[in-house]
């Protein structure tokens, strides 16, 4: 039944947009998370979306229409940590340096308002086709 | 004279099937508006519709041997007729042709015509019904 793909299309969508909205809250959370080792400094991590080909996966390529989207992976951002010299904080190596992480905060909310637009776009999709799929079950009353 | 329900729904059934399964390639493209490389779908609805929803038939049909193979057979025997790719405005530099605002225009508007095949079907059940019960 073709139409109830929408859900799974739309319901997919939104696991991937609030996956990334996981991250940007836990990136923006550790943001002034100050590390004494630029190795363990925490680094801002940014999932992967990758399109699922529904017809790939059948073996078919007649119903290419079931399609959906989903995260492969969650990249962490490869740009080193940012030193900052403060000799008075108590994680400070031998230099005095702490390592703040490579989290950028602007960049953070743009991503955030795109995924929530995102997430309400997704929403509607799925309530307008569970509004068409209500009245195709009164067709004919 | 019997009656053929199919001739007497006419084109509105096919087209609701058509705009069922268009909502669900418009939803893809909205779910994947971040992907990477993504190309934004389509289907040509004139020419669905006026086969009555299946794809017009390839002069040449490819030999498949391997089952990932795109069987040109399958796409004419199924209801399903092969997606196009939109042609983008403004291509973003990740590689994918996903323009919110006019999927959601898509959208909308698909919608809009569901409920108008819907409503047209319909009246088409109400007409039938007043003819077997009569005026009462």
């Amino acid at each position: 039944m073709s139409s109830f793909k929408v859900f799974d299309i739309a319901g997919s969508g939104l696991a991937a947009q609030s996956v990334r909205l996981n991250t940007v809250a836990s990136n923006l959370a550790n943001a002034d998370s100050v590390s004494g080792d630029p190795a363990t400094a925490y680094k801002a991590r940014h999932p992967v979306f990758q399109a699922v080909h529904a017809a790939l996966r059948a073996g078919s390529y007649a119903t290419q229409s079931g399609a959906a989207v989903r995260v492969s992976g969650i990249l962490e951002n490869s740009a080193p940590p940012m030193v900052r010299h403060d000799p008075g904080n108590p994680l400070a190596d031998d230099q005095g340096n702490v390592y703040a992480p490579n989290v950028n905060v602007i960049e953070e909310m743009t991503d955030m308002i795109s995924a929530s637009r995102a997430y309400q776009n997704d929403v509607e999709v799925m309530s307008t086709a569970k509004d068409l799929m209500l009245a195709t079950l009164k067709l004919g009353q | 004279m019997p009656l053929n329900l199919d001739a007497y729904l006419g084109v509105h059934q096919d087209a609701l099937k058509l705009y069922a399964r268009r909502s669900a390639v418009l939803a893809n493209n909205l779910a994947n508006a971040d992907t990477p490389n993504f190309k934004a779908q389509d289907l040509d609805f004139k020419t669905l519709l006026s086969k009555g929803g299946t794809a017009p038939v390839p002069a040449t049909a490819l030999a498949t041997t391997h089952a990932l193979h795109v069987s040109t057979a399958t796409e004419q025997a199924s209801h399903e007729g092969p997606l196009k790719y939109r042609v983008p405005l403004a291509p973003s530099l990740d590689g994918n042709t996903v323009d919110p605002q006019l999927e959601q225009a898509a959208f909308a508007d698909n919608t809009v015509r569901y409920q108008a095949a819907l409503t047209f079907l319909s009246e088409k059940f109400k007409g039938l019904m007043t003819a077997i019960t009569g005026q009462q």
